[in-house]
This record gives structure tokens, C-alpha cells and sequence, in this order.
């Protein structure tokens, strides 16, 4: 049975600055695990992938008065194993299967390449997306650091 | 302040140097600056250093694509240098290479 060896949890305003300070964050949280240059990388696209959805499709339009925030959980285990959980209350996404699919976007025409899922599903060993219309949306990662 | 763009050249060729992590916070910023000096001085090769950028995601990719398509209106084509094996992983996975006016140097 694995043992959680290290847990935390942040709450972030959607701002887009806030893409900077979230892989940050992860790249300290799992420094006790001393990842090679290469995960580490991997771990920070893949979380600023996730962050970005939020601030440019969940919370899209919405003001800055609302409060949209972005929850990230992220857990060490000692079978050196990271998970890291971004969620939002936004808008959803309609068709999961879909918007996973590479070079979908329904962002910016021309500035977005629609490649956020495949970067996370790419730099990580798993990706679980679950999303509800109206309700909001939830990635889970995870990667297995080289022994 | 340090810049994020330094440009270099004119008339033929106009270089970009990117320097500073590309995400969609800084993808922005980084578009106007390029798009600016693209349409003032209309070169026939727009070269985009990214040997001084330490960190990059989609949006990177999002941003060079998007300089492809604008180049492309004034006969312009987009050369990449100075990727790192990091980045590198990114273009391939994000499959630019197969835009027509782009080529990336390694």
C-alpha cells in the first residue's frame, strides 16, 4: 500500500499570471523527491496546460468581480508517485472525448493550437478528465518519477 | 527591465529573440511586440530565437503558429532556432513542422 508522504492545496484566483505561480509551486512541492531536469519539465508544462484551460475556456467572459478560482491538490507518495489535481467551477466542457482530441479549440482563433490534453496526457503517465456542463471541470495527473 | 523581444535585422531577414517564459500570460505581450516590428519592417524571413527561453507550453506553439499564418499574408516565411531538446519535444508533439512556411532548425 503506498503512504502519502506530502500533501497540499492552493487556491488561485484565475488570473493569467497565475500560470506562472502554479508550476512554481508544483516545481517545490515535489523537489523532496529530487526529479530529473526532464520531469520536472514535464510536470510544469503539463500544470500550466491545465492552469491555462481554466483562465482562458472555463472561466471565458466572466468578470473580474466574480470569484473564479482555481483549486490545485497535489500529493507525494513514497512510491515516488506525484499526483496533482486542478479544478475550477467554469463552464464545462460539453464533450470530454472531444475537446481531448488534438487541434480542437474553441479558443482564440489562430492563437490557440489546441494541443493542452495531449501535452498533459504526453508529459504525464495518466490524465483523468471529468466534467460537468454548468458545473466545472477537473484534471487529474499523474507521474511516476525514475527511481 | 530586461526585454522579453530583442529584435536584430530588418530589411531580408528580421530575428526575434524570445526572452522570457512562454505561457499564455506572456504569449500575449510577446505577439504584439512581434507583430508590430513584423508589419513595420515586412521581411522576407522572420527568424525566432529561442535560445534565451527556459520554460514553454502549447502556448508557445499557439504563438508561432499564429506568426506563421500573419507571415504568410506578406510573403514572409518563419524560421525556429535555438530550440532546446525541451522545447524541441514540444514542436514535435504539436506537429508546427508540418506548417508550410515554417522551418525549424536544430
Amino acid at each position: 500500500m503506498k503512504k502519502i508522504i506530502n500533501e497540499m492545496k492552493l487556491r488561485l484566483p484565475a488570473r493569467s499570471v497565475n500560470e506562472a505561480v502554479a508550476r512554481s509551486v508544483i516545481s517545490s512541492f515535489c523537489a523532496e523527491l529530487a526529479p530529473s531536469v526532464e520531469e520536472l519539465g514535464d510536470l510544469r508544462c503539463a500544470v500550466s496546460e491545465a492552469v491555462t484551460n481554466c483562465i482562458v475556456h472555463a472561466y471565458r467572459g466572466r468578470g473580474d468581480d466574480e470569484r473564479c478560482y482555481i483549486y490545485i491538490s497535489a500529493r507525494l507518495y513514497d512510491t515516488r508517485e506525484i499526483t496533482v489535481e486542478i479544478s475550477d467551477n467554469g463552464c464545462g466542457i460539453e464533450n470530454v472525448e472531444l475537446a481531448r482530441a488534438p487541434s480542437f479549440t474553441t479558443g482564440e482563433s489562430g492563437e490557440r493550437c489546441g494541443m493542452g490534453f495531449l501535452v498533459m496526457e504526453s508529459f504525464t503517465d495518466s490524465l483523468c478528465v471529468k466534467s460537468r456542463v454548468g458545473k466545472g471541470t477537473s484534471v487529474l495527473m499523474r507521474k511516476k518519477l525514475k527511481p | 527591465m530586461q526585454e522579453d523581444v530583442i529584435f536584430r535585422g530588418g530589411d531580408r531577414t528580421l530575428t526575434a529573440e524570445i526572452c522570457c517564459e512562454i505561457d499564455h500570460h506572456t504569449a500575449r505581450r510577446m505577439r504584439e511586440l512581434i507583430d508590430r516590428e513584423l508589419f513595420l519592417k515586412k521581411p522576407e524571413i522572420l527568424t525566432l530565437d529561442f535560445s534565451s527561453v527556459s520554460f514553454m507550453d502549447s502556448s508557445g506553439m499557439g504563438l508561432v503558429l499564429g506568426r506563421c499564418s500573419l507571415a504568410e499574408q506578406i510573403g514572409c516565411s518563419v524560421r525556429l532556432v535555438g530550440l532546446s531538446d525541451r522545447l524541441m519535444k514540444l514542436v514535435r508533439l504539436c506537429g508546427v513542422e508540418k506548417v508550410k512556411n515554417l522551418t525549424v532548425i536544430k
